[in-house]
């Protein structure tokens, strides 16, 4: 839960008057809340928890982590895909 | 070895544990403390111990949402999921936490109400398509996630969904950091900050734990070499008798954290007076409720909450290993009774748990540091 994974923000769309976003993590896509950091563009990285993205990150560094994440297996349990 | 195999980086590693071994002053013992339990993942899955001189020691702490959950409170929570025509929502990680009458899977598999959902966001469309029932989400975290239920509970105002509620449960992290800094068990030499919680706090909040305690905290991020270089730093600091706050995850973490994500858990909810934690006891100012503002979707509100204070099970030392004066395997029932499939304490539910993680790849170095220790 406070892990929180990197992903790319691929879209950008508003729901109920909030923005959101659809964030491809690694593969797997999620729509998150982008209300607290409403300056997310197309393209940029970001962490989220639970459905909503906290901050933005540099690209190199966001898929480090992704790679790190991926290879011990907090994917998954951090998406609630496993 | 493993993540250096992962990551090639074992030049840097290698590097940063004779910088870290040279920082040690002979005869003197170190221990240092990771609040956050994904620290604590991160340093068992890639045995980082293994890097470290024995005279530095790793000292698990409390950051880890579902293992400070009282069991009183997921009593609580299963009296809610019990109501009539109630919904309960929670984590996949709080499903498996056990109550004195068992988990929400237990309670599930008998029959009661209770999904989980990856969002607090996905309780809302559960409400909207079930308008016959109450939905209550079972919130809990630190502030990772307090941002995400402040939100939730401001949609559902927004919207006016009559049939929302949470049951709040969000903590604190600097009140822990504080009660175990003023705990006479345990000497802690210095901090490793919780990256994430940080991204939404920053990093001011923890200047009195280098201005009174004289600590030094270095707040750091997820990967290995993030975990080794703020150790180094710790050290350094301490080798020069300094004590400040550093920030080795500025990538991630801004100084003053996300202030809108902060304004939307201010809006919502307020401090409690005091709050039980699992293994600390109670600590007070430490815990969030609903705001009266929102008091329609706040299920103490809505519901009568039965709010007993439940011992631990006898053989459960989660609270030891919380404050870090016990390591994992040192639990009697540790690997034994309590195993991730059969959880008897919180610390092995979440891959957050200290236990948890030990168990699952600390126990190569848990035969090398005893032998260690004995000898
Ligand atoms: S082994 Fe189980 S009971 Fe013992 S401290 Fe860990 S989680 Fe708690």
């Amino acid at each position: 839960m406070c892990l929180g994974i990197p992903g790319r923000v691929e879209r950008r769309f508003e729901a109920d008057g909030a923005p959101m976003g659809t964030v491809d993590f690694g593969g797997v896509r999620k729509d998150v809340c982008l209300a607290y950091v409403p300056e997310l563009q197309v393209g940029d990285w970001t962490i989220v928890h639970v459905g909503f993205a906290l901050t933005r990150l540099d690209e190199a560094s966001a898929k480090e982590t992704l790679a790190m994440m991926r290879s011990v297996g907090m994917l998954d349990s951090e998406l609630g895909t496993a | 070895m493993r993540f250096v195999d992962e990551f090639r980086d074992s030049e840097k590693a290698r590097a940063l544990a004779a910088k870290i071994a040279g920082l040690c002053e002979p005869g003197r013992q170190y221990k240092l403390m990771e609040v956050c339990g994904g620290h604590t993942h991160t340093i068992y899955k890639h045995g980082l111990e293994d890097y470290l001189p024995e005279q530095i020691t790793l000292v698990h702490g409390p950051g880890c949402p579902v293992c400070v959950i009282p069991m009183g409170r997921v009593d609580d929570a299963m009296a809610l999921a019990a109501e009539p025509d109630v919904i309960m929502t929670s984590f996949g990680d709080m499903m498996r936490v056990p109550g004195s009458n068992g988990s929400f899977f237990d309670a599930k598999a008998r029959g009661t109400d209770i999904r989980m959902v990856y969002s607090p966001l996905d309780s809302l469309k559960i409400a909207r398509q079930n308008p016959d029932k109450r939905v209550v989400f079972m919130a809990i975290g630190f502030e990772t996630t307090a941002p995400s239920t402040a939100m939730t509970v401001l949609r559902a105002a927004a919207e006016g969904l009559p049939n929302f509620a949470i049951f709040c449960n969000h903590v604190t992290i600097i009140p822990a950091i504080k009660a175990i800094l003023d705990s006479p068990d345990l000497r802690l030499d210095g901090f490793i900050g919780p990256g994430h919680v940080s991204t939404v706090i920053g990093c001011r909040p923890y200047e009195f734990i280098a201005r009174d305690y004289g600590k030094p905290v270095v707040v750091a991020g997820f990967e290995p070499l993030d975990i080794l270089q703020s150790i180094y730093l710790l050290m350094l600091q301490l080798s020069r008798g300094q004590s400040i706050v550093e920030n080795q995850y500025s990538r991630v973490v801004p100084w003053d954290g996300n202030p809108v994500a902060l304004r939307a858990i201010g809006q919502t909810m307020e401090l409690r007076p005091y709050f039980e934690w699992r293994g600390l006891g109670f600590i007070s100012h430490s815990a969030l409720k609903v705001r009266a503002e929102y008091a329609r979707y706040d299920a103490e509100q809505l519901f009568s909450v039965p709010g007993v204070r439940v011992a631990d099970p006898k053989a459960c030392q989660c609270g030891e290993v919380l404050k870090g004066v016990l390591k994992p395997w040192e639990c009697k029932v540790f690997g034994t009774a309590c195993t991730p499939e059969t959880p008897i304490g919180t610390c092995m539910v979440s891959p957050e748990g200290a236990c948890a993680a030990y168990y699952s790849y600390g126990r190569l170095s848990r035969t090398r540091v005893k032998e260690a220790s004995r000898t």
